[in-house]
């Protein structure tokens, strides 16, 4: 336990970073070119017409036009019913829609799928995923992120994490994640992969991450794609391979408590899957993947019952047009 | 005169071939421009609060490569893109203040035709001009043999007046042959004249034990609604044109409970000082007759002043911006000043306010500017400065 201790805080002095450790694009482009490395932005969609244009402009702008960080910026759409493809679209992104790439396999729901999917589409070395919904978007958002990748070679996955500062005295300041993390998902890391604790927001929705990593993990296409992402890189390469950025500030949507609650299912699933799988845990019977919630009507009370199957999608790695794109002998 | 009319005919012609070229370049700086306004306009800057995005603005002139950057003791933003000679420069200042307070959210929204936020076209527009123009005038080429001063200003609205460029303009060592400011709003607007202006603030207090006693009249608010009745009173004449704007009223803190405290913003504007001297001295007279009246405490403070002036309709630089527009099929709306225009021509510089694009719902968090008409707006600043450049716009 000691030695678990141990290597979390030296992992998070070696390698936890804040953007502002990045602020010298010029640098960091020099680094890239040297190194031979594109970079692809994933930004993955569904009904985001009011915060698309902000991001993609700004990205076009800052990090493709003024300083050549990214190669590509594409955004992956899950069949949006309003306008942000045409809006991305106009600011010059690549606009896909994931039914449409590698038809054979058929349509998935879920935002994982588009990740998944972006492994095939994009053709960076490395892929940042950054959300759409972020209302105060900065290059930060990106150059954060790649920044380890680009400096050191044996960093494989970054991950972002916020402030989030709820109260603040005697200069001590909680960084924690949000109510998922801090209730479901950082208790079971604690539990059985306590090393990954070290992660302050394991469930933020930016990270980069090298390709032929992300060629070999499996994609659960729901809620879980994050925490299975941690665990698999984890048994994988082991702690070393991660660092994390602190972005500062994140301004989103807040999410209704009763979606948290099927985050929370959907996490859970994933995590009893991969910890079975590892060992860690025996799971006796098949699980329901049938969430119950209650919401009151009148005096009476109505049960609600959402169906939350965390389908996977296998390592890209296996699919075989995605071995003929990027010449990987059979 | 025929001098004169061949001068203006030669500057149409140039200006007529010069636009198409600058129009396309400006059309495709348009990420630049959106970018710059979303970086600069989602810092808050409230009068007196500008520090933060003014240097941001001076960062992003670093990047660009111009050499001389600073912000002064009033947090003003400066950038000086050298001229080939040098000899003289010219002025662009976009005030860098707005009217919102640092808790409000300043996230912008951008679709292909809009951009909403707080503030957005009074005046982020205006400053990220300023960010994007020495882009500009690289991809087309232009070398200026002026030096190009670029502004943000500080503490220019309400109680601000003006005072970041005066600032400026009183410890700067550089000779100033024209200025430019730059508003995000009306496009076709081209202001050379500066309205004589009085700028205040109208208080009224009630003593505290009024809030429980009684159940009759006393409240600030009533108190000042007497004032207001009493400025209505006071006779406006059609000749000087003149006005007074009650801008901004504020009082109480709950529905049931009687304001102890009531506050009036207004400006008297005229094209004549002596008009505004009157104006305020009746001013001065309604406060204290109404004070006599309540027997509440009423103050007056003025907190800006300034006298009316300008350049002549027939002045080059008029000719010239008005040129400019017609060519951009832009019909010109003259509208007088009560802004950095002032300051300048305090100082004698021949100066124009111009707008960049259409709006709509000013002063509101919704305020929204359109994207289409910036290009031309920013075509026509370009095409100024060329004039100015060139000497076209100087007064022989």
């Amino acid at each position: 336990m000691e030695g678990t201790l141990m290597s979390i805080k030296q992992w998070l002095e070696q390698n936890t970073y804040h953007h502002d450790d990045f602020w010298d694009l010029k640098k960091m482009i020099k680094e890239k070119e040297k190194k031979n490395l594109k970079v692809s932005l994933c930004i993955p969609t569904l009904n985001e017409e009011k915060t698309i244009g902000k991001e993609v402009v700004l990205f076009k702008s800052e990090l493709m036009n003024r300083y050549p960080l990214l190669d590509e910026i594409a955004v992956i759409d899950s069949g949006s019913t309003d306008k942000t493809l045409e809006v991305a679209a106009n600011f010059g992104a690549d606009t896909y829609l994931s039914t449409e790439i590698i038809p054979r396999l058929g349509i998935k729901k879920g935002k994982g799928e588009n990740l998944w999917k972006a492994i095939y589409q994009l053709e960076g070395d490395v892929i940042v995923y950054v959300d759409a919904d972020i209302k105060n978007i900065h290059p930060r958002f990106v150059y954060g992120l790649v920044g380890p990748l680009i400096y050191r070679d044996e960093v494989q996955y970054v991950k972002a994490f916020y402030d989030r500062p709820l109260a603040v005295s005697e200069n001590i300041r909680v960084s924690g994640g949000g109510r998922v993390t801090e209730i479901l998902t950082r208790p079971i890391f604690s539990l059985f992969y306590p090393e990954l604790t070290a992660i302050i927001q394991p469930l933020s929705g930016e990270y980069a991450v090298r390709r032929e990593v992300l060629e070999q993990i499996p994609f659960p296409i729901g809620y879980g794609v994050e925490t299975s992402h941690l665990i698999d890189v984890y048994n994988k390469y082991g702690l070393e391979a991660f660092a994390q950025t602190d972005l500062d500030k994140r301004v989103h949507r807040n999410q209704p408590t009763t979606s948290l609650g099927k985050m929370a299912f959907g996490i859970l699933q994933t995590f009893l899957h991969r910890a079975e799988e590892h060992g860690k845990v025996k799971v006796l019977e098949n699980m329901s993947t049938v969430l119950k919630q209650f919401q009151a009507r009148a005096e009476k009370y109505e049960i609600l019952e959402n169906e939350i199957i965390e389908d996977e999608r296998p390592p890209m790695i296996t699919i075989p047009e995605y071995r003929e794109k990027f010449n990987i002998d059979q | 005169m025929t001098s004169k009319k061949n001068g203006a005919k030669r500057n149409s012609e140039f200006i007529g071939n010069k636009l198409p070229e600058i129009l396309e370049v400006i059309k495709s700086s348009r990420e630049t421009l959106l970018a710059n306004l979303i970086l600069l306009g989602e810092i808050p800057a409230e009068t007196f609060h500008e520090e933060r995005r003014n240097q941001a603005l001076i960062n992003r002139f670093s990047e660009l490569g111009l050499l001389n950057t600073s912000i002064d003791e009033m947090h003003n933003g400066v950038g000086l893109l050298a001229g080939s000679e040098g000899h003289s420069n010219i002025l662009i200042v976009a005030h860098s203040d707005t009217v919102f307070s640092e808790t409000r959210d300043h996230a912008l929204t951008i679709s292909p035709d809009e951009v909403s936020g707080p503030g957005v076209a009074d005046n982020s527009l205006g400053v990220a001009t300023l960010a994007t123009l020495p882009d500009i005038l690289k991809k087309l080429n232009i070398h200026l043999k002026n030096n190009l001063i670029l502004m943000g200003s500080s503490r220019s609205l309400g109680k601000g007046n003006i005072k970041g460029l005066k600032f400026f303009l009183d410890n700067n060592k550089l000779p100033i042959k024209a200025g430019l400011c730059v508003e995000g709003v009306e496009l076709g607007r081209i202001s050379h004249v500066s309205m004589g202006m009085l700028r205040g603030e109208i208080v009224c207090k009630i003593p505290a034990e009024k809030e429980w006693s009684g159940f009759g009249n006393e409240s600030a608010i009533m108190t000042l609604n007497e004032m207001i009745n009493k400025i209505n009173e006071i006779p406006i004449p059609r000749k000087p044109r003149c006005s007074i704007i009650l801008g901004r009223i504020e009082g109480g803190t709950d529905p049931n409970k009687k304001a102890l405290k009531a506050k009036l913003g207004f400006e008297v504007r005229s094209e004549s000082s002596e008009a505004v001297e009157e104006i305020g001295f009746l001013l001065e007279e309604a406060v204290a007759e109404i004070r006599s009246q309540t027997k509440d405490q009423i103050t007056l403070e003025i907190f800006a002043k300034r006298s009316p002036g300008g350049i002549q309709f027939t002045h080059p630089l008029v000719r010239n911006a008005r040129n400019i527009l017609e060519h951009l099929d832009i019909v010109p709306r003259y509208n007088p000043s009560t802004s950095e225009l002032g300051g300048l021509i305090d100082e004698g510089i021949p100066a124009l306010t111009i707008g960049l694009t259409q709006s709509k719902l000013l002063e509101l968090e919704t305020e929204v500017i359109e994207i289409e008409p910036v290009y031309k707006g920013l075509a026509q600043l370009v095409a100024l400065i060329l004039m100015i450049d060139g000497g076209y716009a100087d007064e022989h």
